[in-house]
């Protein structure tokens, strides 16, 4: 059973609380007093403007240059309030949305071992198992954002504003899809069915731990109710995608969308899986994982990798080639106002683990994973970042104290959960059928 | 060499497994193993050297990769440049989304094929030659065993019976 002493709780804690103090000065640092800053732009047009500009690195050149009216003025003003005040609401959002989609990407693997009845990972089911322990306070932390969104408290979803969508025919259009209590229903739907799975396949792989030998009711219904979740996950993992991510940009849309979120959830969560059972089995836990578990998870972490930049380079190409405008003023912002993140990303995303994890003997290696691990956990937190920052703060994004303490804050989060669900049952699943087999196992 | 080979043929790979790990304790050499199918941990009980195929088919990937971009950089942009839906048809950078197919199949196909190739050559197959296997049945069912005699050979056989060989031969060593 896996001891979360002190020092890790303290540890976690400690992040929490720095994140907390960074998240607040993030908020309080943007112009959050909205009155302040509406006066601010209306009231004059050029010097306060200027000033604005100043204040925030005369990033706004670019429009300068164009003549424009009041009006646009205006709005352009309010614009560009509304990106900085979104900042910290994105930051947040893209370190919620990452560790959750780690918990939930660990949660489907964890299910395709399940129903595929696997033999090898069964020695890491408690790894898993604690890795979704941090499911239920992600999805509730992430349905509160959805829910604060919906509340108009913020403005990550340009459709949740009445006046948007009354200038807007495209949006006018998806009314019936994107408003706001089918969208917190979807929401509630997703989370509910997932957690109720998480809760149930736990609670039979421990009641499979304790049942008499040669019973394995339990092993069967877990594996019964694990396909059933994977049908009912992969539909509603696509639509989650739409539904947070896709709909911040409401114009542009994606067919292979939701499968690029799966690919980059699962092999976050692999290499998160790697990771921990490394750092498990530095502190002595897990005696039996041998490095043959440890490759194959190295190998999933290579394969997806390369999946990942398969459907990223599949959606990118056909938008690239086909050049239509609505299609590719998405990629057009990325380009133009996030270049290093957006490229950057493609090569800790694809070429570093490519090269890194190509040879079998590095595969094996657990300095080697656990430095290929960290590049791709930093690729795929930009790639959340890209998919989230440029619909919501546009070019007035930076890598500054919101962004990182939000991180710092749901990482404290995240290890306090999941370090809590590790030490609440043994870590080797001691009753499954197939336990001798992974114990045996090698490559 | 006047040399003797003993053939023991088991039905079942878990058998043979745990035959060859026996044999190699007692320290007989163990020619040569027939098995119908691959078998899994078999090349670490014989001691095999792991291979180096992995390493060519990287360098067959480089290749494959090198030769793609100069093809489609010659073909597409100095010899040929065609205007495809109005996109800069003197730039190589500019125009890389559309080659990176071409890329990532040449370097699939250079791999896959070079390494194949490598593979025939190192393991001396090509077409109509005769095979080695001494009996048809280790491509269906059976395994068999080649074991240098070395000292007794009633013990020999009698240790390769207690490990569940269902059949033994003595041959000549023809080979080398």
């Amino acid at each position: 059973m896996f001891n979360f002493n002190k020092k890790l709780k303290i540890f976690s804690l400690v992040l929490i609380l720095l994140g907390s103090i960074g998240v607040g000065i993030g908020f309080l640092s943007s112009p959050s007093n909205v009155d302040e800053a509406l006066a601010m732009v209306s009231s004059s047009h050029d010097s306060n403007h200027d000033n604005y500009n100043e204040v925030h690195n005369n990033a706004l050149d670019y429009h300068q240059e164009k003549p424009h009216d009041d009006e646009h003025h205006y709005d352009h003003g309010k614009h560009v309030k509304h990106q900085l005040q979104n900042r910290p609401w994105a930051s947040i959002f893209v370190a919620a949305f990452f560790f959750f989609m780690i918990a939930m990407g660990t949660l489907a693997f964890y299910a395709i071992q399940r129903a595929s009845q696997a033999g090898w990972p069964i020695l890491l089911y408690r790894v898993m198992e604690g890795i979704t322990g941090y499911l239920l306070p992600g999805s509730i932390l992430l349905f509160l954002f959805l829910l604060v969104s919906g509340l108009h408290m913020n403005h990550i979803y340009v459709w949740m504003d009445p006046e948007t969508v009354a200038h807007d025919e495209i949006i006018q259009g998806k009314v019936s899809y994107l408003n706001i209590p089918f969208f917190m229903l979807r929401a509630l739907i997703y989370l509910t069915g997932w957690n109720l799975y998480r809760y149930l396949s736990r609670r039979l792989s421990i009641a499979q731990d304790n049942a008499e030998k040669g019973n394995i009711k339990n092993y069967k219904l877990n594996f019964k109710i694990s396909a059933g979740f994977l049908a009912f996950f992969f539909v509603t993992e696509s639509m989650m995608a739409w539904d947070w991510i896709m709909s911040i940009d409401p114009h542009w849309f994606s067919t292979l969308f939701g499968w690029y979120v799966l690919a980059s959830s699962l092999v976050t969560s692999v290499t998160v899986i790697a990771i921990t059972t490394i750092f498990l089995k530095s502190k002595g836990y897990l005696p039996k994982v041998n490095d043959s578990h440890i490759h194959d998870l190295a190998k999933f972490m290579f394969g997806l990798s390369i999946f990942w930049t398969y459907l990223w380079f599949s959606q990118y190409m056909l938008i690239w080639y086909s050049n239509i405008p609505e299609e590719v003023t998405y990629f057009l912002t990325r380009i133009d106002d996030y270049q290093l993140p957006f490229f950057g990303m493609i090569i800790l995303n694809f070429v570093l683990p490519l090269l890194i994890l190509i040879s079998s003997e590095y595969k094996r290696s657990n300095w080697i994973i656990v430095m290929a691990g960290i590049i791709i956990i930093i690729g795929h937190y930009i790639d959340i970042f890209n998919m989230i920052m440029p619909g919501t703060v546009g070019d007035q994004w930076f890598i500054g104290v919101p962004e990182l303490s939000a991180f710092t804050l749901f990482l404290g989060l995240y290890l306090y959960f999941v370090f809590n669900s590790l030490s609440k049952v043994p870590l080797e699943a001691s009753g499954d059928p197939y336990i001798v087999e992974s114990k045996k196992f090698i490559y | 060499m006047d040399e003797k080979l003993i053939h023991a043929v088991y039905d079942d790979d878990d058998v043979l497994l745990s035959a060859v790990k026996e044999l190699r304790n007692a320290k007989y050499q163990i020619k040569d193993v027939f098995t119908p199918f691959p078998v899994h941990g078999l090349d670490e009980a014989l001691g095999l050297r792991g291979t180096r195929l992995a390493v060519t088919a990287f360098l067959y990937g480089i290749l494959g990769f090198s030769v793609a971009v100069a093809m489609i950089y010659f073909i597409m942009i100095v010899d040929w440049p065609q205007n495809i839906g109005g996109k800069p048809s003197f730039s190589f950078m500019e125009n890389l989304p559309a080659f990176v197919p071409v890329i990532f199949e040449m370097t699939v196909f250079f791999a896959a094929h070079l390494m194949v190739i490598t593979f025939y050559l190192r393991s001396k197959l090509w077409p109509f030659k005769s095979p080695e296997n001494p009996i048809p049945s280790t491509t269906d069912d059976k395994f068999l065993m080649q074991v240098i005699v070395k000292g007794d050979e009633d013990k020999l056989n009698n240790m390769l019976t207690k490990t569940g060989a269902v059949e033994l031969s003595m041959h000549k060593n023809e080979s080398e």
